[in-house]
Order: C-alpha cells, then sequence, then structure tokens
C-alpha cells in the first residue's frame, strides 16, 4: 500500500579485474526500497472456529498449494499455532494477507528478523 | 434432514421447523454488530501491531471491501432462504436448494455466523469440540448447537464443492 520508494544505492565495480587500475570508476546502482524491503512473511494464526478442511481449501485456492502442502500448513496451525506460508515482497504479502481475511483466516503479515 | 448434491445444487430436504429457522438466522447471526469481540475478529489486524502505518491503512482501504464482500455473501444467502418462506403449512418439513455458483457465498455466511456467535458466548476449545452437546439448556447451548450445525453444512458444501471443482459432476 506505501506506494513511496525511496531510492537506495549500491557501488558496482567497473572494469573489474587486474588490480593495476588506479582511480576505479564506481557507478551507481539504484534499487528500490521493495528489493532491499525483502522478506516479509504471511503467518495464519491457529483458529478454534474455522474448520481444518476449510482452512486446506482456502491455502489451495489463495497460495495454488497442492492438496497436501495445504493440508501440513494446516496441520502446522493446528499443532503449532502459527504457520509461514509465503515470504517475499510486501505488496503481495499484503494481498495475499488481504485474501485470507476475506475468507475470515487470522492472517498477518510480519516483517523478517 | 437429509442433504445431498443433485447436479448443480445442493439439496436439503426434510427441514424440520427447528433446523429451517437455524438457517434462517444465518445472515442476523452472520452480523457482528453490537459485538465488539465478533467485529474485531472478522475485521482483525493485518499486523501484529508492531506495524502502525499499515493497519491504518488496511482501516482506510481494505476494510471497508471486506465488509462489502462478506455483506454480498449474506445478501446471497438471504435471497436462497426465501425458498423456506411463504409455506402455507407452518409445521411442514422444507426443502432448501442451493445453486453451486452460491456455494462460496454460503462458507462465508455460514463462517461468518459461526465467527461470530463463537466471539459473542466466547466459547472455548473444549466447548466448540462438543459436537454432540443436547441443545436443549440454555441459550448458550442451543448458540453452541448452531455453531456446530453450521459447521456440518460448511463440511457438506466444501465436499461438493471439491468434488465440482475436479469435475466429477454426478
Amino acid at each position: 500500500m506505501d506506494k513511496s520508494l525511496a531510492a537506495a544505492t549500491l557501488p558496482v565495480w567497473k572494469n573489474a579485474g587486474p588490480s593495476t587500475v588506479d582511480n576505479p570508476t564506481i557507478e551507481k546502482e539504484t534499487r528500490s526500497e521493495e528489493d532491499l524491503d525483502l522478506p516479509w512473511q504471511v503467518v495464519v494464526h491457529n483458529d478454534p472456529v474455522n474448520l481444518m478442511s476449510y482452512v486446506t481449501m482456502v491455502f489451495q485456492r489463495v497460495f495454488g498449494y497442492p492438496r497436501k502442502k495445504a493440508e501440513r500448513h494446516m496441520l502446522e496451525v493446528h499443532h503449532n499455532g502459527r504457520s509461514i506460508l509465503w515470504s517475499g515482497m510486501r505488496e503481495r504479502a499484503e494481498l495475499y494477507v488481504q485474501q485470507l481475511h476475506g475468507y475470515l483466516l487470522l492472517a498477518t503479515l510480519e516483517k523478517v528478523g | 434432514m437429509e442433504i445431498c448434491r443433485r447436479n448443480d445444487e445442493i439439496e436439503i430436504s426434510e427441514l424440520d421447523p427447528f433446523l429451517a429457522e437455524l438457517l434462517r438466522q444465518v445472515p442476523a447471526s452472520a452480523n457482528p454488530e453490537g459485538v465488539p469481540a465478533a467485529e474485531q475478529r472478522l475485521f482483525s489486524p493485518p499486523t501484529n501491531g508492531k506495524e502502525t502505518e499499515i493497519c491504518a491503512e488496511w482501516k482506510l482501504y481494505v476494510e471497508p471491501e471486506l465488509r462489502r464482500l462478506f455483506r454480498t455473501a449474506t445478501e446471497t444467502v438471504a435471497a436462497d432462504l426465501e425458498q423456506l418462506n411463504g409455506n402455507e403449512k407452518p409445521f411442514a418439513d422444507l426443502i432448501l436448494r442451493i445453486p453451486s455458483i452460491h456455494a462460496d457465498a454460503w462458507l462465508s455466511a455460514l463462517n461468518q455466523a459461526r465467527l461470530v456467535i463463537a466471539a459473542k458466548y466466547n466459547f472455548t476449545n473444549g466447548e466448540l469440540g462438543e459436537h454432540f452437546r443436547s441443545p436443549i439448556g440454555s441459550r448458550r447451548d442451543l448458540s453452541l448447537f448452531q455453531v456446530n450445525f453450521y459447521g456440518f453444512l460448511q463440511e457438506f458444501i466444501l465436499r461438493e464443492l471439491g468434488a465440482w471443482e475436479k469435475g466429477l459432476g454426478d
């Protein structure tokens, strides 16, 4: 949702190789904040009301996971209280959380670390 | 009560007046208004509280969309439930037919209702596991039965939805 992508810079060495270059030219590469912002996690939390079969179906639909993988995550939620379903860019993670809330699952977006 | 799939519909037949009334209650039960715990559950925050900016934007942009989504589902269910009205014999068993294209709306509305009721009565995990508890007794017992009955319907719809999606129609 935060569309402002502040620029950040990382050095890239030009003509890398022999150590005879006295004054190497440094080029600046621009990367978006989003690139540096990795990763965010989509976490689903346990809820005693939602049916296990329903949660499995939602994981299959939202993430396109095969049934076995969806069931594994569902059981992780059930036994451990939470499961990390996906990690990656913030914008996509927000979209997943929105979809999960649309299915009435308890889901949050968390920054790794 | 009997429940089965006929072509592109789920048919709930031999519905006695008590169960028919519980079904009629789905849209009203799904409404979290006036129950802060239910409102909080249906519109839970998207982060664990640390990202206040995300939460603020969520309230502004996403929550209204979720409200619209949930309302659309309950309206679809309410329209289907019209079939249960207007019966000349008030105590006759009834039939409800749910078109397959409404299955998702039913899953959502039943889930909303279960979550709202559970939040309203603050049911424990133990209570929610007591599937065979008698509905006769307190209002709380009846509400627990309602949660379990809606859960049973959800399970059936999910099973049939899986079959439809696999193209295993009769």
